[in-house]
């Protein structure tokens, strides 16, 4: 015997409704539902900016836009050689014809380069972590005069900004929807102690603590959480695949970096069990300051 | 057993609600251990506030009460429960969980105490057919009459064999044949060491239990604060 523990197999019966009472379990499905989503996108957005920054910010493009097609072999050829000198380089590569002819095939279609246009010579070189373009800037031009740097991290910054301030607001939505989702429990434990209240003062009178009173709430609480969790994440999580697909079809390279990995939904599937938890843990707290007012 | 010590000891004790007047007033008087008591009065004389501070459903608004020797007065709150455990009690309104079964409602003393499911089936099986519902066990509290209710109220106060039993009124429902039977049922208890404190009005009933003390309540204060009238008389076949 043990005065803290539970009524055993009669928890059941002690609390008269059935698992699914009230709107509670809805209302946290719309929340799961809601903070999955949320917390899709700020994973997303966490990817897709850590994709941005490894895959160009930290690389920079060389042009060496002289017209006449000797110098510009040659000063192409210098540049290369100065760039992969240079101790903030970590690599350094010309791209060829046909890398160019694709680049310009949207502009010029097949064969442009075959023209008379004259067709800047490109370097393509990836910095060591923290190096910035303006230090190469004098070393390449002085090997090249008509060469032009351009800082892909320069024209990323902004959009990265914006991924990062999308990614936090998404984060911050996460943290006031589990706000609220404690907030409809605190609700829902205060309604149940009130619509048992008769029960729970024969028990009480009985000599049963307040933990063991606590404890019939917290278990009906939980099942509310669970069911309300599996629906609103299976929902979220259909959503999530269908935007998925969707997205992929457009073949964009900047929206699909924002996919989820493995990592990602394993980070959303343990959400409903962190949501059980968090009701249970609330549902707890609140039943217990209200019967401490009880004597 | 102890019998013959002081299980209660009340002394100058006040009970207000609220800001209103003192309900009890200037209580001063103790209980043995094993002895049986009436508790009379007028309606409104605050017999049932007097068995709500035995039960430690209520403290008092001032004065001292000791139960089982511990001042249950100042007692911190989560002491209390292993108090009430101790003490086994009738509710005027029976006070039954509606949703609960008869065998459910008579079981809940035995499940707070943390009794073994297989352990609860014959003791409870075996008060109900005591207090004559044995074929009611499923029933729930609402398909009882009146009369029933109030055994299985009986049944589920006195079902974990508690050191004190308190009842507000418990036979005020039920037949004379049945009264008498659920008396027996207290004097058994009683003779094997349990306190009993019954508030009523029935005359009849007092004078049935020989070894009885009497309280006498009125407009909150005790008629015989010496204790002098405590022995009613009795009648002749007690």
């Amino acid at each position: 015997m043990s005065a803290a523990r539970s009524f055993g197999a009669a928890d059941r019966r002690l609390l008269p409704e059935g698992r699914l009472a009230g709107p509670m379990p809805w209302v946290i499905a719309i929340m799961m539902f809601l903070t999955v989503l949320a917390a899709a996108a700020g994973l997303g957005l966490g990817g897709a900016a850590s994709s941005l920054g490894a895959g160009l910010a930290n690389r920079v493009t060389v042009q060496v836009l002289e017209p006449n097609p000797d110098r510009r072999e040659a000063e192409a050829a210098r540049a290369l050689q100065r760039l992969r000198r240079l101790p903030e380089v970590e690599s350094a590569r010309r791209l060829s014809a046909g890398e160019l002819a694709e680049l310009l095939e949207p502009w010029l279609g097949a064969g442009g380069l075959e023209s008379d246009l004259p067709i800047p010579a490109m370097i393509d070189a990836q910095l060591i972590p923290g190096a910035r373009a303006d230090s190469l800037r004098a070393a390449v031009t002085a090997a090249a005069p008509s060469a032009r740097i351009d800082d892909n991290g320069q024209w990323l910054a902004p959009l990265g900004r914006l991924i990062s301030a999308l990614k936090w607001l998404a984060l911050g939505l996460v943290a006031l929807m589990i706000g609220a989702t404690a907030a409809t429990v605190v609700l829902a434990a205060r309604a149940a102690l009130d619509t048992h209240r008769a029960t729970i003062e024969v028990l009480h009178l009985m000599g049963a603590t307040d933990v063991q009173v606590a404890r019939l709430f917290q278990r009906r609480i939980a099942l509310d959480a669970l069911f309300g969790g599996v629906v609103g994440f299976g929902a979220a999580a259909l959503a999530l695949l269908v935007i998925g697909r969707r997205i992929g079809a457009l073949g964009s390279d900047l929206l699909g970096s924002a996919h989820l990995p493995g990592t990602s939904w394993l980070a959303l599937a343990a959400l409903p069990v962190l949501g059980v938890g968090l009701a249970m843990l609330v549902a707890r707290a609140t039943i217990l300051r209200a019967l401490g007012r009880m004597l | 057993m102890n019998t013959g010590t002081t299980i209660v000891q009340f002394d100058n004790v006040g009970l207000r609600y609220g800001t209103g007047a003192e309900t009890l007033s200037d209580l001063s008087f103790s209980l043995r251990h094993g002895g049986f008591y009436f508790l009379t009065g007028p309606s409104g004389a605050g017999k049932t506030s007097l068995l709500k501070l035995l039960y430690l459903a209520q403290r008092p608004s001032r004065g001292l009460i000791k139960l089982f020797g511990e001042d249950i007065v100042t007692m911190p709150r989560k002491r209390l429960p292993g108090f009430r455990r101790r003490i086994g009690v009738v509710f005027q309104d029976f006070r039954l969980v509606h949703h609960l079964s008869a065998f459910d409602n008579v079981a809940l003393p035995l499940r707070v105490a943390g009794v073994d499911e297989k352990d609860l089936q014959g003791p409870v099986g075996e008060m109900l057919a005591w207090v004559g519902l044995g074929h009611r066990a499923s029933a729930r509290p609402a398909t009882l009459s009146g009369g029933e209710q109030q055994r299985v109220a009986i049944a589920r106060a006195v079902i974990a064999r508690p050191e004190m039993l308190v009842a507000d009124e418990p036979t005020g429902n039920v037949d004379p044949e049945m009264a008498k039977r659920l008396l027996h049922l207290f004097d058994s208890l009683n003779k094997l060491g349990t306190t009993v404190v019954v508030a009523t009005h029935d005359l009849h009933l007092i004078s049935s239990i020989a070894r009885s003390e009497m309280l006498r309540l009125d407009r909150g204060q005790l008629l015989d604060p010496t204790g002098a009238l405590r022995h009613p008389p009795r009648r002749a076949d007690a």
